[in-house]
């Protein structure tokens, strides 16, 4: 029994399967990459995990609780975290604003009205704020503007973010998209660095082959919408299903 | 019966100024992506084109009639207008009479110029700031704009009165079958909303039947991909621009008649035309024009004494009732694409 | 101090000062000189600058932090005042229950309001207070004639009922809003030399409520909230991915930004009895949302400041007429003194709407950051002449941190 267990999703947009029959279960404290040629429906299936789209039928379930119909903040208060494919962070504040934010979501809930306490003034926020900077790296960047920093910085900081409230289940979307080498393998590096120090359970939406081999321990291949092998990394480079459909195609 | 055949004349002329206004947004928005608080300022000035024409016109120099005289018996002083002098007394009279029509002409040259100068002197820079700074700043133009004309027309409404042809009423009921006296209205309305017709018609054809239109529509509807075919998207837009201000500015010339224009005139009908926009949905040219007659007819019918009397107050607020209802239960109004402006 | 840090207090000391101090910094010429009538430490229009300073204070909560942009602002104002009459006509002339029932129902309006309006963002947010604050208008107007007074607005009668107080003063008029018995139109009068300068109370009890605005609003910027509302205002996508559920604080921003309108229009009740519709315009909306913006939206000082250049325009600009130019100018050459009056005179008197006009686009278009990014450039270059390229290092850190 997986920590993130999707049963017979499907969703139709239109006259187009978008997703068909899909079963997929993520064990927990293990990095799952979904991989497929493009239009396999990995961004539908990703929608169906964080609350933006509602399968047609099927269940998903997050620790024995179903995630569907809740609301993105909901899902997050779960202990869901996503990952976008550009970065998505408060661009208009600072980094340690940035890292602030999740930490304060995580102890205080969706809204707490606490508009007259000073925000210097929560010191154990800012510790663990600077904790995760350190962590990163970034801790000399603490005054920032983050929308002057590079894509990789801007990638790392919000993986920080997603870190800092401990989520048990971190999705990544295509997270080294549109990156320079350089940027990517610090990325990975970062992933692999988390997956080994940390009890987490990490889902990877992934094109790059290079990043999802390095990175996963599990694979399911999507292809027009339904999963259509999951296994180990090493067996899944040898499958000749997927070599048809997928790697084929892409080499 | 009558009763509401005569409230939906009596909403086509306000319905034909909103239909106009918001034609020219919607198609300032759907090209630019701009959100243009400086149109009503537009419509403002085309009105002020037609009070120009006329005073210009107008201009005379006095003459002394000495075969009259004034009731001190003095020799009368006669104003002479110089166009009498040129054209002979019945043409010159005849352009005198027809100077509101005639401002037409004078008007869409000069829109035209104005709005293709805002738009590369201010509005282009602003493409790619939030839409809240377009608004900000369009607004500011706004206010510049109608001090300009309060500047050198003063803060008085100016009556232009229609050419004598179209003053006055007809019985309008007895022409299509009721009794006479049950459905009297004004010619000049009737004017202005054939007016309003042909130009929304002609709007319409221009974008659908010329290449230009065809690319404009396209663009409006993916600039990206139409950019990407090598087709200079921008210089046809600023065109558009000026066509906008254009028909902002005759929805201007022809209301002269119907309601003397006042420098704030721009700003009491951008504020409803925004409502209509955005009722008709944002970037749906028919939308706006059908938004613009709807909601100029109900809020004729809302004036009516028994509806007030169910309701009262009904007439001043149904305009923004409608608006807040639509927006509410169909956030993209009656003919909105998907995604507008939904961040 | 008082829970701010040491910036931050040093620029609440500041703005006290100024305000305490307005009666001189306003009058800076002799009462008999031409220049006079640059002076603005005049009781009602110093009244004037802080109480606008309160609602474009309010304002900046909601725009300058969310991003939400209203245009029907000057709703809360209007149904601030009419609390206020009515608080004066029934209860008793002490301005303290008028300006909080004020603030109460002017804070369940914009809750009302901001509940609904808050579905929407955008140019539909901003379309959506504009309808509702034109539709609470023209009620105001028309059919609420026996709450508002309707075209003549609302006043104090001889014959207001008023519990707790007379309903005529001893003389049989009728009597003046105060505190606990010091009246808001009570004034003293300092005659140094040619220099006159008026102290009125009711000047100094709305330069308090609006340094307390001022505080408050201070404690919320620097806030965890006040953190979450930029934080909407920057990526709501994140926020929403975050955990955290954008509605609710959005609409807290609201309410308490409509509260700061309903504070104000009972201030400007509590300094003359009276409320009318006009207060609900969207042109008056509109004015606010100047304000914000000429002094800096999203700067803590910057609508205070804004309020006051706007209503200095308003009252002081405004009174120059062309004789007056001409008086200045007449040591010129008489087709020199014509030709610059007759440039100049479209801009002044009635035209300082144009001036206005010019100065907002020109900020929008040059200065997002309004007067106080102004001043912070003008300063930065200040400090840059005198230590030279050392500044540098402190200046992009200035920048970054800036507010």
């Amino acid at each position: 029994m997986g920590i993130l267990e999707v049963k017979n999703v499907n969703k139709r947009f239109g006259g187009l399967q978008a997703l068909g029959d899909v079963n997929l279960s993520v064990e927990e404290n293990k990095v799952h990459a979904i991989i497929g040629p493009n239009g396999a429906g990995k961004s539908t299936l990703l929608n169906c995990l964080v609350g933006k789209l509602i399968p047609d039928t099927g269940s998903v379930m997050f620790d024995g609780q179903s995630v569907l119909g809740r609301k993105p903040y909901e899902i997050n208060q779960m202990g869901i975290s996503r990952v976008f494919q550009t970065p998505e962070i408060f661009g208009d504040l600072t980094v340690l604003e940035n890292m602030m934010i999740p930490i304060f979501a995580k102890r205080d809930g969706a809204f707490r009205m606490h508009a007259i306490e000073s925000a210097e003034q929560e010191k154990s926020i800012i510790d663990q704020a600077m904790a995760m900077l350190e962590d990163l790296n970034m801790a000399d960047k603490r005054d920032f503007h983050t929308a002057s920093m590079s894509r990789g910085d801007k990638r790392r900081l919000e993986i920080g973010m997603c870190l800092a409230q401990k989520p048990r289940l971190l999705l990544l979307d295509e997270p080294t998209a549109g990156m320079a080498r350089a940027d990517t393998n610090a990325t990975i590096d970062l992933l692999k660095e988390i997956r080994d120090t940390r009890d987490i359970t990490i889902a990877i939406i992934e094109h790059d082959m290079h990043v999802v081999f390095s990175l996963a321990e599990r694979i399911t291949v999507l292809a027009q919408g339904t999963p259509l092998v999951e296994d180990t990394p090493d067996k899944i480079k040898g499958h000749p299903k997927v070599r048809e459909a997928y790697l084929g195609e892409a080499t | 019966m009558d009763a509401i055949i005569l409230q939906i004349l009596n909403g086509l002329d306000k319905g034909s100024a909103y239909a106009l206004i918001a034609l020219g947004l919607t198609l300032i928005f759907g090209t630019l992506g701009v959100v243009n608080f400086a149109h009503g300022a537009l419509f403002m000035i085309g009105a002020f084109c037609a009070v120009t024409l006329s005073k210009l016109l107008n201009a005379s120099y006095t003459t002394i009639d000495e075969s009259r005289t004034d009731f001190l018996g003095n020799p009368l002083k006669v104003e002479q207008p110089y166009v009498i002098d040129w054209f002979g007394p019945e043409v010159g009279a005849a352009i005198i009479d027809w100077s509101v029509p005639l401002a037409i002409l004078f008007a869409i040259p000069v829109m035209i110029l104005i709005g293709v100068i805002m738009e590369r002197g201010l509005i282009k820079h602003f493409y790619n700031r939030p839409h809240a700074d377009q608004i900000l700043v369009t607004f500011g133009l706004a206010i510049v704009l109608q001090e300009i004309i309060k500047f050198y027309f003063g803060a008085n409404p100016i009556p232009t009165p229609a050419p004598d042809a179209f003053t006055g009423s007809f019985d309008f009921g007895q022409v299509i079958g009721f009794d006479a006296n049950q459905i009297i209205y004004p010619y000049w309305r009737l004017v202005y909303f054939a007016f309003a017709a042909v130009i929304i018609g002609a709007v319409f054809a221009f974008l659908q039947f010329t290449t230009f239109g065809m690319v404009v529509r396209a663009g409006m509807a993916d600039r990206e991909t139409v950019q990407l075919l090598g087709i200079n998207i921008d210089r046809r837009f600023t065109i558009m621009f000026g066509l906008a201000a254009a028909v902002a500015g005759l929805a201007g010339v022809m209301y002269v008649p119907i309601n003397p224009p006042n420098y704030h005139m721009g700003m009491d009908f951008l504020v409803l035309s925004f409502v209509v926009v955005v009722v008709g949905g944002m970037g749906s040219l028919p939308g706006a024009v059908a938004a613009g007659f709807l909601l100029g007819i109900l809020e004729s019918f809302a004036s009516m004494g028994a509806v007030i009397d169910l309701l009262p107050g009904i007439n001043q607020i149904i305009i923004y009732l409608v608006a807040i209802i639509i927006l509410l239960t169909r956030p993209r109004g009656l003919m909105g694409r998907k995604g507008v402006m939904e961040e | 101090m008082l829970g701010l840090n040491s910036k931050d207090f040093r620029l609440l000391l500041l703005v006290a000062a100024l305000a305490l101090l307005a009666p001189f910094i306003l009058n800076p010429f002799p009462a008999d000189s031409a220049m006079a009538q640059f002076n603005a430490g005049y009781p009602d229009l110093m009244q004037r600058f802080v109480i606008f300073g309160v609602f474009a204070i309010g304002f900046n909560i909601l725009f300058g932090l969310t991003g939400y942009l209203s245009f029907g602002h000057a709703a809360f104002l209007g149904v601030g005042s009419y609390s206020a009459v009515w608080m004066f006509k029934l209860l008793s002339m002490n301005v303290i229950p008028a300006i909080l029932l004020a603030v109460i129902t002017a804070g369940l309006f914009a809750l009302l309001i901001g509940y609904i309006s808050l579905r929407r963002s955008g140019i539909y947010f901003a379309i959506l207070t504009l309808a509702f604050a034109q539709m609470s208008y023209a009620l105001a107007y028309s059919v609420l004639t026996p709450v508002t007074g309707g075209e003549t607005g609302l006043q104090l009668a001889l014959d207001d009922p008023r519990v707790l107080g007379a309903a005529q003063s001893a003389q049989g008029n009728i009597p003046v809003p105060g505190l606990f018995g010091l009246e808001m139109r009570d004034a003293a009068q300092l005659n140094l030399g040619d220099w006159v300068f008026t102290f009125s109370a009711g000047y100094y009890f709305s330069a308090v409520v609006m340094l307390i605005a001022f505080y408050l609003s201070i404690r919320i910027f620097r806030s965890p909230f006040g953190m979450m509302l930029r934080a909407v205002k920057s990526n709501q996508q994140r926020l929403n991915y975050t955990g955290l559920n954008a509605r609710p604080y959005t609409l807290a921003a609201f309410v308490i930004s409509g509260m700061y309108a309903g504070l104000a229009g009972g201030l400007m009740a509590a300094m003359d009895p009276l409320a009318g519709a006009e207060r609900m315009f969207w042109t008056a909306s509109g004015e606010v949302v100047l304000m914000a913006i000429l002094g800096g939206v999203g700067t803590l000082i910057g609508p205070v400041l804004g309020a006051g250049l706007i209503k200095y325009m308003e009252n002081i600009i405004s009174k120059i007429n062309a004789d007056i130019l001409h008086s200045w100018f007449a040591f010129l050459p008489d087709g020199l003194e014509d030709f610059i009056v007759s440039i100049m005179y479209p801009f002044i008197g009635k035209g300082w709407h144009l001036t206005l006009g010019i100065i907002f686009m020109a900020v929008v278009i040059f200065l997002p950051g309004g007067l106080v990014e102004g001043g912070q450039r003008i300063a930065r270059l200040f400090r840059r002449r005198k230590s030279g390229e050392a500044a540098k290092d402190d200046d992009a850190k200035q920048s970054t941190v800036a507010e």
